[in-house]
């Protein structure tokens, strides 16, 4: 067995071991299901089909910040419980452990997306019956790929941020309000709008229609996977941040 | 197995912790790491296992440096600071997260537990354990991969007299075993019943590098009344005090 898969494995154990993992992630799945059968509860047929998506992507972009809570606190804990350098002394080479946790979270993450995002959509389906969107329609599945790339993505571009800041307590207070607050309620304003849509929380918009391109309030410059793109290059760019921090820097 | 440490230097923006530091931990005997409080014990260890980046000079374990070790817990077992765990973790996942790292298999989980009297204890949460249970799993964290050198941090901190005269036994063993043990301590009672060499650092300096008898002998009073490891230590690291605070002026 690689090294690489040995140190993957052990953050996997390191995941599973505590508590706080199965906590985040009920809740991850609790507010995406519950914003989800709210709005579903409360919408009217008669705009267009893909208005049907909204209940959907509605939970899901809500309970993100849950998502990325769990993402950012995963390599945060390590800090603040000192047991990085244990974790440091047993794998010695600061890329394979940087690989492995990223791998670790990554594929954690992304499972847990993909389920919560299955199960939401049947629930919206259970509520609002056949004005749900459909799964025959390529828009339908293309929306939900795309909100399970962005979910995965943005969690690992959170992480490797927190890599580089080495706290939970700081990543989240700078990328909760930037990234969650300002640009959603901020991103409309039109002074902003044309540097704010490239944020990397915004960029999945498109795909999971909750804006189109040339929308007069909420548009973007960019089509559905163009945004998608963006998004690989702000998590590339993320992990090259997290991984040269982590080499040039003493444990 | 032996632990070289050769011209060794560590600087920080603040100033030197580790200055051009030489010496050679040979296996079968406990060496003893001792050195007022902020000598450069710790950065030293950690600087022996890769964690900091040394600004010049070398440390290697049987000539390889420790970074360049494919499962570095077969060789070289370390205890540094023992409250270095996740509270919600019981001390079992936290030995199973460590052995997966290096292919240690799940066998020896239950070998390093029973050898450290954790077996009764290994669902229990990290939280929950006293400091002396907690210096109990990191030296079964150090034993996880039955290496030949052994490096502890202040070990004896937290433990009651049982376990004192456990971990004394346990290192006597160990090197009895051959293996190289270097431990640190402030205890010089603890270390003179302990270590049977001593490496004395001040401020980041070599001061002694010799048998622990010798060291008593060498730093005994003139006058020729008995003398203790901790009255031969205060001497020398007193001169090594005095001498910083006449070069500061």
């Amino acid at each position: 067995m690689s090294g690489f898969v040995r140190a993957a494995g052990a953050e996997w154990v390191k995941l599973r071991s505590v508590r706080s993992t199965v906590v985040t992630l009920s809740l991850f799945a609790f507010v995406a299901l519950g914003l989800g059968w709210v709005v579903a509860n409360g919408f009217s047929e008669g705009g267009p089909a893909a208005d049907a998506l909204l209940p959907i992507m509605f939970g899901l972009l809500t309970a993100q910040l849950v998502l990325v809570t769990f993402a950012v606190a995963t390599v945060g804990s390590e800090f603040s419980t000192g047991t990085i350098r244990a974790s440091l002394a047993a794998v010695p080479s600061r890329g394979r452990f940087f690989a492995a946790k990223m791998t670790a979270v990554g594929l954690t993450v992304a499972a847990a997306a993909l389920v919560v995002e299955v199960a939401v959509y049947g629930l919206v389906r259970v509520v609002i019956g056949d004005a749900a969107a459909p799964l025959t329609e390529w828009w339908t599945i293309e929306a939900l790929l795309g909100g399970w790339i962005h979910l995965t993505l943005l969690s690992v571009f959170t992480a490797s941020i927190a890599m580089m800041l080495r706290s939970t307590v700081v990543t989240l207070s700078i990328l909760l309000p930037v990234l969650f607050l300002s640009s959603q309620g901020l991103g409309n304003l039109d002074a902003i709008r044309p540097v704010v849509q490239y944020f990397p929380d915004q960029v999945g918009m498109v795909i999971m229609h909750m804006t189109v391109p040339g929308d007069p309030r909420f548009g973007r410059d960019y089509g559905p996977w163009e945004g998608i793109a963006i998004l690989v290059l702000w998590t590339a760019a993320a992990l090259v941040g997290g991984w040269l921090s982590m080499r040039r820097r003493d444990a | 197995m032996v632990i070289e440490v050769s011209n060794l230097t560590k600087r920080y923006r603040g100033g030197t912790a580790v200055d051009d530091l030489t010496f050679t931990v040979e296996p079968g005997r406990v060496t003893g790491f001792l050195g007022p409080n902020g000598a450069g014990k710790s950065t030293t260890i950690r600087l022996i296992l890769g964690l900091d980046r040394p600004t010049g000079g070398s440390a290697t374990v049987n000539g390889r440096p420790y970074r360049s070790l494919e499962r570095p817990l077969t060789s070289v077992g370390a205890l540094m600071d023992a409250g270095d765990l996740h509270p919600t973790r019981s001390v079992r996942e936290h030995l199973r997260w460590l052995a997966r790292t290096n292919g240690i298999g799940e066998r020896r989980i239950g070998e390093v537990l029973e050898a450290t009297g954790m077996a009764g204890v290994a669902r229990k949460h990290a939280k929950t354990l006293s400091l002396g249970m907690k210096q109990r799993l990191g030296v079964a964290a150090a034993l996880l991969g039955d290496p030949g050198v052994l490096i502890l941090d202040e070990p004896v901190n937290g433990l009651d007299p049982e376990g004192v005269v456990w971990i004394r036994n346990l290192m006597k063993g160990l090197a009895a075993e051959g293996r190289t043990v270097l431990v640190s301590s402030h205890l010089m009672s603890e270390m003179a019943l302990t270590a049977e060499h001593l490496v004395v650092i001040g401020r980041g300096r070599l001061l002694a590098d010799t048998s622990t008898k010798d060291f008593i002998a060498a730093h005994a009073p003139a006058d020729g009344s008995g003398a203790s490891l901790e009255e031969a230590f205060m001497r020398l690291t007193g001169a090594s005090v005095e001498f910083r605070s006449g070069g500061s002026l």
